[in-house]
């Protein structure tokens, strides 16, 4: 039993926050906003070539060919730094989802694309009405009546959903399936989409724990410099407390997203149940350490002009997407319960 | 990251399944907490220890098995899954050997740790005062030097000893240098109470058992053999191994495993709507992320790492969890929750009432939560001191 991580996993995370802090600090979030897509290419270029985009696509195709256990760190960075990208969609969904429901043709033209951030794919299954980052998609990947299909992002009809986060693009698709779109139907598809949807909540689940410890970073900060009644805010009681109680919760959401990473990567017969538990506890202590934040930021926080908005709506969106605390306890429940 | 168990350790498992399975007293021991159940429970302890289970983790030479702390998780998983007695020598084996491993001579070791796992003394903790709880350096026992005798004699009271009117020792911070800061000058004793000198009085707990005592020591003779750890020393020597106990060893996710497991199928028997059974997956939840959080500390200690101020984090969780699925538990009883004891219509014997007064404890004791966030905000998080 050795519950860490490796060196080499590790390292890239490491290596990965320093890119972060480099080329996607508050005001690259914060330019996603109000730019016409939603996307920098800039960026997006960055992660490709840090090898993050193309990370779980096959070797055999040109990606990197790593699990979800080499992912989650790193996608638990990009919530760190709320990074405006469809990392979660492309990598942790649409890569692996092709490879296994997609024939060789089909991963011979996308996978390559994919990794290399020539093309961005992204996904829309059953269970959500958006698609996040189909105005820059190349290819989106739909589900319907237990179907999957590929649709190239031009015989779409779109209509923007906006998000309360700004860089969040959401959007409603119109589309016919046919039989050039179709990518896998019956047993493979039914079982490669709920392995998608596992590693949807999965991913969000990791976001949302470097969200969640971010927001507490920042608070931390900004109670430490910020005076009244003449001493440091965060030497009052009341405003540990709260950064006490968050952290307790993003800490015990932690090892239940680890081991969701690790179920995944190992096929474990359980891994459903513990994304589950993985996507309940993260999006609880993101809502709790949200909470607390901005109650210790006083009105600076509930600013606009104040970066801990964007992180605080990342929360809120990712908490909800891709199942929400309670969707995903009731499926624990179904589990221990029966039906 | 593997989280698979070796075939030794699921062989450990297996073993420590069947004889707990073979050896469990089927129908509960009297609570341990009176001087009748106490007694039952010390030969529960001879017989854990006959059959080398009491102290898993400790070396073969004092009755243990060597057995590593995956292993040691295991069978405390096992224990309480098996809802065998609770463990009157938990002070001892959990809270004063490891102070001993660490700080201990060979002497005090090889003449206290063996009478320690077969119970046959059982030992109490003297910590609080009337007037030192949460401050605990505030405190004013105090120890003066009988060079004479070679030992110390020791005077006032301490409060609150679990168990202690029916233990043999009590461990304790006594203060031998008056004049030095609050923080120094103490030195970690270890006491016999039925020394001359020594006057126990059982007080009664939450659940109207004597599972408190107070502690007045009078002139009582200390020889410095068994002082603990150096003199003036004591503060040191407690606070080292505080955070590991904290962290790792004093409450396992075993406990917790086994009354979430419990929840469920209470929610079973009786039936649960919606919200009763959102709770009751919470709870399970939760459980679990214990359990794996207690795995990566195991991980860190076993490369070497030590547990510091993190180990607030997990003292405030299992307890505030603990209250969570009792408070649970009684909700899906309903009226019966009330229940107790003989009573003929209770429910498991009362067991969900009982153990909820002792979860509301888990929040007071061992450093309370108050005091465990203040030591987060400040030590794990960095905020300033007031
Ligand atoms: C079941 C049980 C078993 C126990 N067993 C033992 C034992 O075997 N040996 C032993 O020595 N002791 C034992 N204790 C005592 C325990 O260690 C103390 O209760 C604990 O240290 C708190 O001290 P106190 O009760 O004096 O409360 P106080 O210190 O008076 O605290 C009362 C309240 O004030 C709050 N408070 C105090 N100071 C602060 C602060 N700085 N900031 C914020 N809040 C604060 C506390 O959090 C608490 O809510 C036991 C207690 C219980 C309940």
């Amino acid at each position: 039993m050795r519950f860490a991580f490796s060196p080499d996993q590790l390292a890239m995370q490491t290596a990965l926050r320093a890119l972060l802090e480099k080329e996607c600090p508050a005001p690259v979030v914060r330019a996603a906003w109000t730019s016409d897509t939603g996307h920098s290419p800039a960026l997006w270029r960055s992660l490709t070539d840090f090898g993050l985009v193309g990370l779980t696509a096959d070797a055999a195709h040109g990606g990197v060919g790593l699990d979800e256990l080499d992912l989650v760190l790193l996608l638990e960075e990009c919530g760190r730094a709320a990074v405006p990208a469809p990392v979660l969609e492309a990598t942790a969904v649409a890569a692996p989802l092709l490879r296994d429901a997609a024939n060789d043709a089909l991963n011979a033209r996308w996978q390559p694309a994919l990794a290399s951030g020539e093309a961005v794919v992204t996904v829309g299954l059953a269970g959500s009405d958006f698609v996040v980052a189909a105005n820059v998609a190349d290819l989106v990947l739909l589900e319907r009546s237990g179907e999957l299909h590929a649709v190239p992002a031009g015989a779409l009809t779109r209509t923007a959903q906006r998000s309360v986060d700004g860089s969040r693009r959401l959007f409603t698709v119109q589309w016919e399936p046919s039989a050039e779109t179709l990518v896998a139907d019956g047993e493979v598809a039914s079982r490669a989409i709920a392995a998608a949807r596992d590693r949807g909540a999965l991913a969000a689940a990791a976001q949302l724990l470097g969200l969640a410890r971010q927001m507490i970073a920042m608070t931390v900060g900004h109670v430490t410099v910020r005076k009244q009644f003449g001493a440091a805010i965060g030497s009052f009681q009341a405003v540990k407390h709260h950064l006490a109680n968050a952290l307790v919760k993003v800490e015990f959401a932690r090892p239940l997203v680890y081991r969701a990473a690790y179920s995944m990567a190992r096929g474990d017969a359980d891994r459903s149940l513990h994304v589950s538990m993985a996507k309940a506890q993260a999006s609880d202590a993101a809502e709790v350490a949200a909470r607390a934040a901005l109650q210790c930021h006083g009105a600076i926080g509930y600013s606009y002009e104040h970066d801990l908005h964007l992180w605080m709506k990342r929360a809120w969106a990712l908490g909800a997407a891709w199942g929400s605390a309670a969707q995903h306890r009731a499926r624990v429940g179904e589990a221990l319960f029966g039906g | 990251m593997d989280l698979s168990l070796t075939p030794a350790e699921e062989a450990f498992r297996l073993e420590a399944r069947r004889w707990l399975e073979a050896n469990v007293p089927s129908t509960p021991l009297p609570s341990g907490d009176d001087a009748e159940g106490f007694a039952l429970h010390r030969v529960w302890e001879k017989k854990l220890f006959d059959a080398r289970w009491a102290v898993v983790s400790w070396p073969e030479a004092y009755g243990g098995r060597g057995a590593s702390l995956v292993e040691w998780l295991l069978f405390e998983e096992e224990y309480y899954r098996a809802g065998a007695p609770q463990r009157i020598a938990q002070n001892g084996i959990f809270l004063l050997a490891p102070t001993l491993f660490e700080f201990g001579t060979q002497a005090q070791r090889d003449r206290i740790l063996p009478r320690m796992a077969a119970a046959l003394d059982v030992w109490a903790q003297g910590w609080s005062e009337p007037g030192a709880g949460s401050d605990l350096a505030g405190l004013t026992s105090r120890a003066v030097r009988d060079d004479a005798r070679g030992g110390w004699r020791l005077s006032g009271q301490k409060t609150w000893c679990t168990r202690g009117a029916h233990c043999d020792w009590m461990f304790g911070l006594f203060r031998t240098d008056p004049a030095a800061d609050r923080h120094r000058g103490m030195t970690y004793f270890l006491v016999p109470l039925r020394a001359p000198g020594v006057t126990v009085r059982a007080v009664g707990r939450l659940d109207g058992d004597d599972g408190f005592a107070d502690v007045f020591l009078d002139d009582v003779f200390v020889p410095d053999d068994d002082v603990l750890g150096g003199v003036h020393k004591g503060w040191e020597v407690a606070m080292a191994t505080t955070s590991s106990e904290r962290g790792l060893t004093l409450r396992s996710p075993g406990r917790f495993l086994a009354t979430a497991a419990r929840l469920v199928d209470l929610g079973k028997r009786f039936g649960v709507d919606e919200r009763l059974r959102d709770d009751v997956v919470r709870a399970h939840i939760d459980a679990e992320a214990y359990r794996l959080y207690t795995q990566q500390t195991v991980t860190r200690v076993m490369d070497g790492g030590s547990i510091g101020a993190e180990s607030s984090l997990n003292k405030v969780f299992w307890s505030e969890l603990d209250v969570r699925m009792h408070a649970t538990a009684l909700e899906i009883l309903g009226e019966r929750a009330e229940l107790v004891d003989d009573a003929p219509a209770a429910v498991d014997l009362g067991a969900w009432m009982k153990g909820h007064q002792f979860a509301l404890a888990g929040p007071i004791y061992a450093g309370t939560n108050e005091i465990q966030k203040n030591v987060i905000a400040e030590r794990v998080l960095g905020l300033p001191r007031r």
